[in-house]
């Protein structure tokens, strides 16, 4: 038994995360994006390129609702203890400590008349505040407290920068879903809805992955992405701190165990002082609601052959299914009607029903690429370890629904 | 030799009531096609166009509507995309019907607005996520 082992050890070549390190911090690692990897072990062969690739970067760009962060303000003369917060007329969360508060992605602007007009314009909103408040800018607190002899004060209006926070911690507990929907309308009306403005009677179809750059679609069994993963969330230094909600590992997958429907998801924290704007944008979606869209990047450690081979998935061999935002989707019927690689969707057009629909997407490829190089080059560069995952994801995790029983009797 | 410009005429309220389209046929001899217009009397208003003549027909047209406390963007259209806004995500594609939004490169899938096919039908407003398409009033 154990000779079997060693002479399987001696064929196939693994590395470790600490080997993998040790070559980046001496600034020797061979680091490819989940794009170059493709031709790469085409043109060498995997084996070959399995002992010179020690890192591959992957990526993804485009609306993530499930974020927000915790501000802490630090605290005023004669002190508060915070139990009401709105950041530029955005509520906040405040039922922690004193001037800790969670500002969430989606929270509407105070007033705002969301759908009351329909279709609602969702200007502005939590993803926004988050949006401001990494660029630097000012924004406006209001407080208020029932007051307390400890903390006496009641109320406080000023403009603070992220720069006067004590912390600004972004912890988003579901980004980075593995596979994603694609849309459609098959009524006779437009709807809005999260995956854009979709047309009457299948004139359009959106979807939203970044398909091959995609981290979870590079890493589709979770061999190397776990809780403790280092990620660049935004420009920072981030980590996989569990797994994210609504993670589904039963599910049903492609051949080459790729999902073909949403699966894996990550919950991730960064620090918000060092992102970078240009990664965490305030999004609108007209007659939806608001949300942020966020850079993340994922590198994935080659330590054998197989996970290299997972890492040269491409846009043809990953699958999304069709979805009726119009009726299936809400009533949740569980009906789909059909099946489309991002090759085809990334063509522009496809043929569904009969009828030649033009797709669109949500998710910017372009910034998902410019997120693989940048990570690429920080972890060439020397200055990105990667660290190994301290736990697993659940791998057979199926999902729950909400079964509305009334209230107990 | 004759040459076009795209030009958007800003009216204030008091503006509105002058037949100023009329003028630039009848007086500078000039060629108009109108992409947009909202020119009700009594409100401001604008008007996109493109007005086709010989140069010194179209400098001695911009001399007089310049008397008219009007505003002319030159070759400036209705629509404003944000370059620096654009995420490059595509939602804006589907609905764009002429193409003025496209992907440039089917490789880096970055997007590109050709402002010259832009109609001006404002399609892409609503539909930009990340508000980089913006009405220029
Ligand atoms: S205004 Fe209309 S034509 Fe111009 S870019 Fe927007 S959608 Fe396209
Ligand atoms: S929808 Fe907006 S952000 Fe997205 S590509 Fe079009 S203009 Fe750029």
């Amino acid at each position: 038994m154990i000779f079997v082992i060693l002479f399987a050890g001696t064929r196939t070549m693994s590395k470790s995360y600490q080997s993998i390190n040790e070559k980046i911090a001496a600034g020797k690692a061979v680091v490819l994006t989940a794009e170059e990897v493709i031709d790469y072990v085409d043109r060498k062969g995997l084996e070959a390129a399995a002992k010179e690739v020690d890192v591959v970067t992957t990526a993804t760009f485009g609306p993530m609702c499930s974020s927000g962060c915790f501000l802490n303000f630090g605290h005023s003369k004669p002190k508060m203890r915070i139990t009401e917060a709105w950041i530029n007329d955005v509520q906040a969360y405040c039922g922690i400590a004193a001037v800790d508060v969670y500002l969430g992605a989606t929270q509407l602007r105070h007033n705002d008349p969301a759908n009351m007009y329909h279709p609602g314009e969702f200007r502005y909103g939590g993803g926004h505040v988050i949006e401001e408040l990494v660029a630097g800018k000012k924004v406006q607190l209001f407080a208020l407290s029932y007051g307390t002899e400890d903390y006496p004060r009641r109320e406080i209006r000023t403009m603070v920068a992220i720069d006067d926070l004590n912390q600004a911690i972004m912890v988003n507990p579901r980004n980075c879903y593995q596979n994603y929907n694609v849309a459609v309308n098959l009524s006779d009306k437009r709807i809005y809805t999260y995956m854009g403005i979709l047309k009457a009677r299948l004139r359009s179809m959106t979807y939203s992955s970044a398909g091959q750059l995609s981290p979870l679609l590079n890493d589709p069994l979770y061999q190397t992405i776990g809780v403790g993963s280092s990620v660049w969330l935004a420009g920072a230094r981030g980590l996989v701190y569990s797994q994210g909600t609504q993670h589904t590992s039963l599910v049903e997958r492609s051949e080459n165990d790729v999902p073909v429907e949403g699966a894996g998801t990550l919950a991730l924290s960064a620090n918000m002082k060092e992102m970078l704007p240009e990664f965490v944008r305030g999004v609108s979606l007209q007659g939806y609601g608001v949300s942020l869209a966020l850079g993340v990047g994922v590198p994935i450690p080659i330590l054998n052959v197989d996970i290299l081979r997972r890492t040269t998935v491409r846009d043809s061999e990953i699958y999304a299914t069709v979805m009726d935002y119009s009726e299936d989707y809400p009533q949740k019927t569980g009906k789909t009607l059909g099946r489309f690689s991002y090759a085809e969707l990334r063509s522009g057009q496809v043929e569904l029903l009969g009828k030649k629909v033009p797709v669109t997407s949500l998710s910017s490829y372009y910034k998902a690429l410019r997120i693989c190089e940048l990570l690429k080059a920080e972890i060439q560069s020397g200055s990105f370890l990667l660290s190994e995952p301290s736990q697993p994801l659940p791998a057979a995790q199926a999902m729950r629904g909400l079964e509305c029983v009334g209230p107990e009797r | 030799m004759s040459i076009t410009k795209k030009i958007y005429l800003y009216f204030p309220k008091s503006e509105t009531e002058k037949p100023i389209v009329y003028q630039l046929v009848k007086d500078f001899n000039l060629i108009i096609n109108i992409f947009r217009a909202k020119v009700t009397p009594e409100e401001e208003g604008y008007l996109s166009l493109d007005v086709t003549g010989q140069e010194a027909d179209i400098e001695r047209a911009f001399a007089y509507l310049s008397t008219l406390e009007v505003v002319i963007h030159v070759g400036n259209k209705g629509l404003r995309w944000d370059a620096e806004r654009c995420t490059h995500c595509g939602a804006c594609v589907v609905h764009c019907p002429t193409g003025a939004l496209a992907f440039a490169d089917t490789a880096t899938r970055r997007l590109a607005f050709t402002e010259d096919v832009c109609v001006e039908c404002h399609a892409c407003i609503p539909a930009c996520p990340f508000g980089a398409c913006s009405s220029s009033f």
